[in-house]
């Protein structure tokens, strides 16, 4: 019998249909062939951010199954163990079903319901003062928002600087490092070229982004016997199907890489031609210490920058093609003495200092790994290289005859990100892959588009000017290229509640989410009126130090008022953070709304070809809830915003489908680029298509297009694709994307400290910009390491996520709950062994920042200075559906109740966020603790506890048991 | 292997009536026992009852004990089905031997028939029981060749425990079946402590690593696929502390053995209305005891599927 | 019938590879969601939000670590019915609700036969069968008979929800009695293996172990990395690459 071409992931001959697939004559009664769906409705999945493309089937009006569409860029039809439980959380019993109106003291949850346009009166009355009087006195926070490139607009569009998304304790340092070096980022923005590769190396990633793109990625390699490397302290999940694993100590990847660096540097194992061609390597940089461009690039009169040629023994535009330049040496020109960024590179990593012998107790990783690894690397990208039979043109018109490639390829994410030396260790594993020459070549690490972009990406942070009745001029994140871009005032105050784009956090791309409560708290740099928050639980386990940021979130003033005067939250689940919220807004689940996944956002794009997908209601809620979005759009209107409403002040968007279809954020770029234009032809750029969410839906939910051969790959320097991006509006010009080894906007920074430019830094802050403001990439120890006693607090703890949950959503999913409703301490044998402890014994956590109570499992797959848990797990009696024994509010543990959200105070008093110096990014992993032995009577339950929450009114309790599915076979056997 | 109520009472009780039931077969039929009415009354209606207690707190295991009568028709290879066919097969014998016996008070011609074969379906019945258990390869304490014969000697045993009581309660007590009661308990006793010994020192083939196919070294249990105790583990990953189950052996061997033992050997020597007392609380003690065994039975069974959760 | 078939037509199961696996729990909750609604509907789940939790699932991963003198791996391990070519678990059946298919050797229960005596999961070592308390019957893994020939899927759909779910590629379907099958030759290559054969009930399902780290083709026979030999050290070495 014939298949046809196998589609999707699985499809080897060893995972199709049996060849003749008629059911066999048992004669055993069974029905072979029952009826499974009425209907199937493609839509994408949201039980994480991966954004699957899911086939949701739907019998007698219930969702009966749902499973990966096969056609789908992200997924090619597998599902996660999440994505198949999608049922369970759509029918969750913790789903808010009205609005809500707080009736007791905050954080009780006491609520009465009211309508829905009472609702929005409450909501437009107070943000309507608010507008008039000072816009800056909302903070808009919308933590796993999957629509920024809206909620960031809206508010722009209300005047407010203070938006972001939860980017700040996830992943800023991942995407700032990238966008900052390569123009691109690991994160969710780039792959390794999984077909081609031959050595991947993974840096502290457990499931963090991209979950089945990796996975997918991984069983190529595994069916082709490719070697995978793990660099992670703990070898479950990925790390367990390494081929090599090494147990580095947290926060210590920046130095390993480093080791690795120098290995390769002495050796003589860099690509020399690579680095010319697409990199700032040649770049002469001027050494005039105390001058105000020391560090900064040699430009000629236009502002190019200059590189030495060293045929003509000139100095050339760095990006003539048909310059020879030099990688070394000291030159004076002009009178200036400048090296090309290259000598510094090798001046830096070349110490001894960073050779494997000297980081190697410091990681934690034998020298002679790292001998060998660097030996690896060296061996596969310089002797194992790939071609391509694919003729290419290059930006500067060079013809190509084939595609080569080092078939080395990495990827790493939240190991890397969540320390304080994060933004650092992420460019060095930038700066690795740049020498060796792997960046989007056949077997690296490839872009997804819109990426490349320059280095950094346009525009900059609006928000410097803030007055009422106005829109920003622009967005409130973006990218600084230097001081006069951040958003302080003349006394170097920040502008932004959460200190974004200040001199404490200057490249915080993705705003620092996580000082927003405590900020507003302490009036620091002001106070706010109101804080709107989405789908993100900042009272629990998407906050760092949870007991006391619940107690600012409840805390007084002398006049009896809250020091938060008002919070409005949107959620779709009684979550941990609703009973803090004074108005309730509910939101609907994902299989009940509109969405679009934009290229203006996070896009579902693979390194082949741009995509673009969409969500639309498969079901009809059965609750009086509307999706946030919508709501936000409605707000809007009513507000006045200038984007939402028309001429004669009428509201221009009737819901969020309506916005998708006809928003243009400039003309003929809309939240989606597929089918555009009047007609549906365009791709991109175009008119707006009325039938433009038909299409999507006519297609599986998705758009995607995939790239010609030759647009593959070099893609920061390959003329068709700069053409192409251009066209799609990806990049402005069709030039060369450059890779920022040295990065001359950090610089800037630092020369600003040194005294230089109109906008310096306070002097309290001048040291610590100095320091961390390296325009190379270093490696410093995580601050708490740096700061506490480590005989006192001689472990690190980490937290990963299980690849069944994410984050607090799995606990309210009777299937994934079973899988993990108590998270252990997992801590090595030998450690555990010194401390006296055995297996199931309780523990308490501590750390400078206070103490948890949980139960051991003794494990050998862990660095031995390591003790980690499942992230999550633990939570708070009374929400999420749960009953009052529930192991999670009764044996499972919350970490981030140890974590401390500042850093000690510096010498002159200040504490700073729990931060990276550079993005603002939540330090969450830098954390060091010390277990002890519970006594006896303190065992079988964890610490601290909280007050039950009251259920929200007119929620029936959560069943006692479930019996999903016997209604399918009813109705089945009933219509036989 | 949980120890469930149900099992336990039913092996117990079952396992004595059907001694009790062939012992009175047997002796009856063969005119050792007078056909007293209130002796064949009470010794076939104590037997039956047993029986009958024991099946129905068997149904009490099921899942849909309406369905109970379909497990007599897979006698060609269960264990289980073949058991609940002997069982009630047997019952038509002892039925007809209970019948002649008290109603028309003959033990003889065919009711001796009646009581001979209802004495061999006893014995069948207890051997398909045993069998069920021995079958069992994954739980290696079981699935060995102590576990049937020691179901036919625990039956005998605890049936001619009764069979002497209920003679002595009669006053129709015989030396030679107090004898081979004490024998019996004797015998049970040392059977027991070899098959505890047998089981002490199991060598099991089946390990962690053939459970999982690793070969080599060690496999240890990390994390199970749910955090809470699913079926298996409430059904087959019952555990007893070694402390406790040392207390439990000895209470054993005291109730069941030595207890009983001890009565029948003092019964010899006193005379009646005393030997008659102390043989029924030899009875009754022994009960007791072997309800403990059989407790222990289950509990110190160990599953091959315990090898995938690390216990 | 709970006798077996003497001969089964085809051997249909499944091939688990350990060294792919990571444990991400896809299989887990495809196979729940699937049959949970399927042939043997539903898989109930007692106490679903509480603290005794505790439900019907035909497919479990369990992680282990294994320590051998060449060191220390995790392992994660799916484990469900293995559809055994003689199973004691249908054979121990009083009802006739076990049974073992003749043409394509699944093994299945007959939900309405079924008293609920539990000896089926003692008879097997594996722990496949999972009782459903609500509906008082044994329940397992049908290997998903209600999909792999069900005409109101789509042709390519037609394999057991675990296969189709697993994003890593680790699980494989077919036929294991025919010698030219891929799945059998991917045993065949992989060296998959039958777990606790010494039980003697014949798995069809077969593991394919973790490659040990000497066999994993992932080895790289790198030399040891040296300094560049050049006058100037590797600045000169940059400096003549450059002039070259």
């Amino acid at each position: 019998m014939n298949h046809g071409a196998p589609r999707g992931a699985n499809s080897a001959p060893s995972q199709r249909p049996l060849a003749d697939t008629r059911a066999p004559d048992e004669g055993d009664g069974v029905d072979t062939s029952p009826d499974v769906s009425d209907s199937i409705a493609k839509t994408t999945c949201y039980m994480c951010a991966c954004r699957c493309g899911i086939d949701v089937h739907i019998k007698d009006g219930k969702v009966r199954y749902i499973n990966g569409n096969k056609d789908h860029p992200v997924n090619r039809g597998v599902i996660c163990g999440k994505g198949s439980s999608g049922i369970m959380q759509h029918y969750s019993p913790a789903r808010l079903k009205k609005p809500l109106l707080r009736s007791g003291p905050r954080g009780s949850g006491e609520f009465r319901e009211i309508e829905w346009e009472e609702a929005f009166s409450i909501a437009t009355e107070r943000l309507s003062n608010i507008r008039r009087t000072d816009p800056k006195k909302l903070a808009f926070f919308t933590g796993r928002d999957q629509s920024q490139s809206l909620t960031g607009w809206w508010a722009s569009q209300f005047g407010t600087p203070n938006f972001s998304a939860h980017g700040g304790f996830c992943s800023v340092n991942m995407a700032t490092g990238g966008l900052y070096t390569i123009g691109g980022s690991f994160w969710e923005f780039g792959e390794p070229d999984w077909d081609n590769t031959k050595y991947f190396m993974l840096f502290g990633v457990a499931e963090d982004h991209d979950s089945n793109p990796i996975k997918i990625g991984l069983g190529k390699l595994k069916a082709r016997g490719a070697k995978v490397v793990s660099i992670n302290p703990c070898r479950t999940g990925y790390n367990a199907i390494a081929d090599d694993w090494i147990g580095i100590r947290p926060g210590t990847d920046g130095l390993f890489v480093f080791a690795l660096i120098h290995e390769l540097l002495k050796a003589g194992r860099v690509d020399l031609d690579y680095l010319i061609r697409y990199t700032n390597a040649h770049v002469l940089v001027v050494q005039e210490p105390g001058a105000a461009d020391d560090g900064l690039f040699l430009r000629d009169g236009d502002g190019n920058p200059l590189a030495w040629d060293r045929v003509a023994k000139v100095s050339v535009s760095a990006a003539d093609p048909d310059a020879k330049p030099t990688l070394t040496g000291s030159y004076t020109i002009g009178g200036r003495r400048c090296v090309p960024v290259f000598q510094l590179i090798a001046d830096r990593y070349m110490d001894d200092s960073y050779a494997p012998d000297a980081v190697a107790a410091q990681c934690g990783v034998p020298a002679d790994t790292i001998r060998r690894i660097a030996a690896e690397l060296a061996h596969v990208a310089f002797e194992q290289t790939i071609e391509l039979p694919v003729a290419w043109t290059d930006w500067a018109g060079r013809r190509h005859e084939t595609i080569k490639g080092r078939p080395v390829s990495m990827h790493a994410m939240r190991g890397i990100s969540a320390h304080s030396n994060g933004f650092h260790s992420c460019r060095a594993i930038h700066l690795l892959q740049v020498l060796l020459g792997t960046i989007d070549v056949p077997g690296g690490f490839r872009f997804k588009p819109p990426y490349p972009r320059s280095a950094p990406p346009g525009p900059k942070p609006s928000g410097k000017t803030v007055k009422p009745m106005t829109p920003l001029d622009g967005m409130p994140l973006g990218f600084v290229c230097g001081p006069d871009d951040l958003l302080v005032d003349e006394a170097g105050t920040p502008l932004r509640i959460d200190k974004a784009y200040s001199w404490d956090a200057p490249l915080a791309a993705h705003g620092l989410m996580h000082t927003v409560i405590r900020n507003a708290w302490a009036g620091d740099p002001y106070k706010i009126d109101t804080l709107m928050m989405y789908m993100s639980n900042m009272a629990w386990n998407s906050s760092m130090n949870t007991v006391e940021t619940i107690a600012m979130l409840t805390d007084h003033d002398e006049a009896g008022n809250y020091k938060i005067p008002f919070i409005i939250y949107s959620d779709a689940y009684y979550s941990e953070t609703v009973p803090f919220a004074d108005l309730v807004l509910p939101d609907t689940t994902y299989l009940e709304r509109h969405d679009c996944i934009s290229l203006l956002d996070r896009p579902i794009s693979h390194a082949d070809g741009p995509g673009d997908a969409i969500r639309h209601p498969v079901v009809e809620p059965d609750r009086d809830v509307r999706p946030f979005q919508s709501v936000l759009i409605e707000l809007g209107a009513r507000l006045g915003l200038p984007g939402f409403v028309k001429d004669d002040g009428s509201a221009r968007y009737a819901d969020y489908a309506d916005y998708i279809v006809n928003h243009e954020r400039t003309p003929g770029i809309g939240p989606l680029a597929g089918w555009r234009g009047k007609d549906g032809t365009s791709v991109g750029k175009g008119a707006v298509n009325p039938n433009q969410l038909q299409r999507y839906i006519d297609n599986g939910g998705f758009w995607h297009q995939d790239f010609a051969a030759d647009q593959r790959y070099y893609k920061m320097a390959n003329r068709s694709y700069l053409d192409f991006a251009v066209q799609m509006g990806f990049i402005p010009k069709a030039e060369p994307i450059v890779f920022q080894l040295y990065s001359e906007p950090i610089q800037r920074f630092r020369l600003a400290a040194r005294g230089h430019g109109r906008v310096q830094p306070p002097e309290a802050e001048r040291q610590r910009i100095e320091t961390y403001m390296d325009p190379l990439p270093f490696w410093f120890m995580p601050f708490e390491e740096a700061a506490v006693d480590l005989e006192k607090y001689p472990l690190h703890a980490l937290t990963q996520r299980p690849m069944h949950m994410y984050h607090s959503w799995g606990s309210q999913n009777a299937w994934l709950r079973q899988i993990t409703s108590q998270n252990r301490l997992f801590v090595h044998h030998q450690t555990a062994s010194g401390l006296g402890l055995i297996d199931d014994d309780w523990v308490w956590i501590e750390s400078i920042n206070g103490r948890v109570k949980g139960q051991i499992k003794l494990i050998d797959g862990v660095n031995a200075d390591t003790v980690w848990t499942w992230n999550a797990i633990g939570k708070r009696r009374g929400s999420w559906g749960l009953k009052d024994d529930a192991a999670e509010s009764n044996r499972g543990f919350l970490l981030n109740h140890i974590i401390g959200d500042q850093t000690s105070a510096d010498a002159n008093g200040k504490r700073y966020s729990n931060s990276d110096p550079v993005t603002g990014q939540a330090a969450w992993f830098d954390l060091r603790v010390r277990i002890v032995k519970c006594a006896d009577e303190e065992a079988g339950f964890t610490e601290p506890q909280f007050e039950r929450f009251s259920e929200p009114p007119n929620v029936a309790p959560s069943p006692d048991i479930l019996r999903f599915g016997a209604e399918f076979r009813e109705s089945r056997e009933a219509a036989e | 292997m949980h120890p469930a109520a149900s099992v336990v009472f039913f092996t117990t009780a079952t396992g004595a009536g059907y001694g009790l039931l062939g012992l009175l077969g047997v002796l009856g039929g063969l005119g050792f026992v007078s056909a007293d009415f209130w002796l064949g009354l009470i010794g076939m209606g104590l037997a039956l009852g047993l029986i009958a207690a024991g099946l129905l707190s068997s149904t009490g295991h099921l899942g849909r004990p309406e369905r109970a009568w379909r497990a007599f028709s897979q006698w060609r290879s269960s264990w289980l089905s073949r058991e609940g066919v002997a069982s009630v097969a047997t019952l038509i014998p002892a039925g007809l031997f209970g019948i002649g016996w008290v109603l028309f008070g003959r033990t003889g011609g065919w009711v001796a028939v009646a009581g001979l074969l209802a004495a061999v379906g006893a014995v069948v019945t207890v051997c398909t029981t045993g069998m069920i258990y021995a079958s069992l390869k994954p739980i290696a304490q079981w699935h060995s060749p102590y576990t049937l014969p020691g179901y036919l000697i625990f039956s005998a045993m605890t049936g001619s425990m009764l069979l002497n009581a209920l003679l002595q309660a009669f006053a129709v007590g015989a030396t030679a079946i107090a004898t081979a009661a004490l024998l019996l308990t004797f015998l049970g006793w040392g059977w027991k402590l070899t098959t505890w010994r047998y089981n002490d020192a199991l060598e099991i083939a089946t390990t962690a690593n053939t459970a999982t196919g690793l070969a080599g070294g060690t496999v240890r249990s990390l994390e199970w696929p749910h955090t809470e105790e699913n079926y298996l583990l409430k059904e087959m990953g019952f555990r007893i502390a070694r402390k406790h189950a040392a207390k439990l052996r000895l209470i054993t061997q005291v109730l069941a053995f030595a207890l009983p033992a001890l009565l029948l050997a003092l019964a010899f020597a006193l005379p009646r209305p005393f030997a008659a007392v102390l043989s029924v609380l030899a009875a009754i003690v022994q009960f007791a005891g072997m309800l403990v065994e059989r407790w222990l039975f289950f509990a110190e069974a160990k599953h091959t599927v315990t090898l995938y959760y690390g216990r | 019938m709970t006798c077996l078939p003497a001969h089964t037509d085809k051997k249909l199961g499944l091939v688990i590879d350990l060294d792919t696996c990571v444990g991400c729990q896809a299989c887990v909750t495809a196979c729940k969601e699937w049959n949970t609604g399927g042939h043997m509907a539903p898989l109930t789940d007692i106490d679903p939000y509480g603290g005794n939790v505790d439900g019907v699932w035909f497919n479990r991963v369990h992680s282990y670590e294994h320590t051998t003198e060449m060191g220390g791996r995790t392992v994660n391990f799916p484990r469900s019915c293995l559809h055994c070519e003689t199973p004691a678990c249908v054979t121990v059946c009083p009802t006739g609700a076990s049974y073992k298919r003749a043409s394509d050797g699944i093994v299945l229960i007959d939900e309405s036969k079924c008293i609920g005596c539990k000896l089926c999961s003692w008879a097997c070592p594996y722990g496949a069968r999972e009782f459903d308390t609500d509906v008082g019957v044994m329940k397992k893994c049908t290997l998903c008979v209600d999909r792999i020939y069900n005409d109101n899927l789509a042709e390519e759909d037609r394999v057991p929800a675990c296969v189709a779910a697993c994003p890593t590629s680790a699980r494989h379907f077919g036929d294991l009695g025919d010698p030219a099958s891929a799945v059998s030759q991917l045993v065949a290559e992989r060296g998959g293996v039958d777990l606790m054969p010494e039980m003697g009930y014949k798995p069809t399902n077969k593991y394919l172990p973790p490659r040990a780290h000497t066999q994993r083709a992932a080895s790289v026979p790198a030399p040891r990395l040296e300094p560049v030999k050049a006058e100037g050290g590797f600045l000169g070495w940059v400096d003549r690459m450059l002039s070259n």
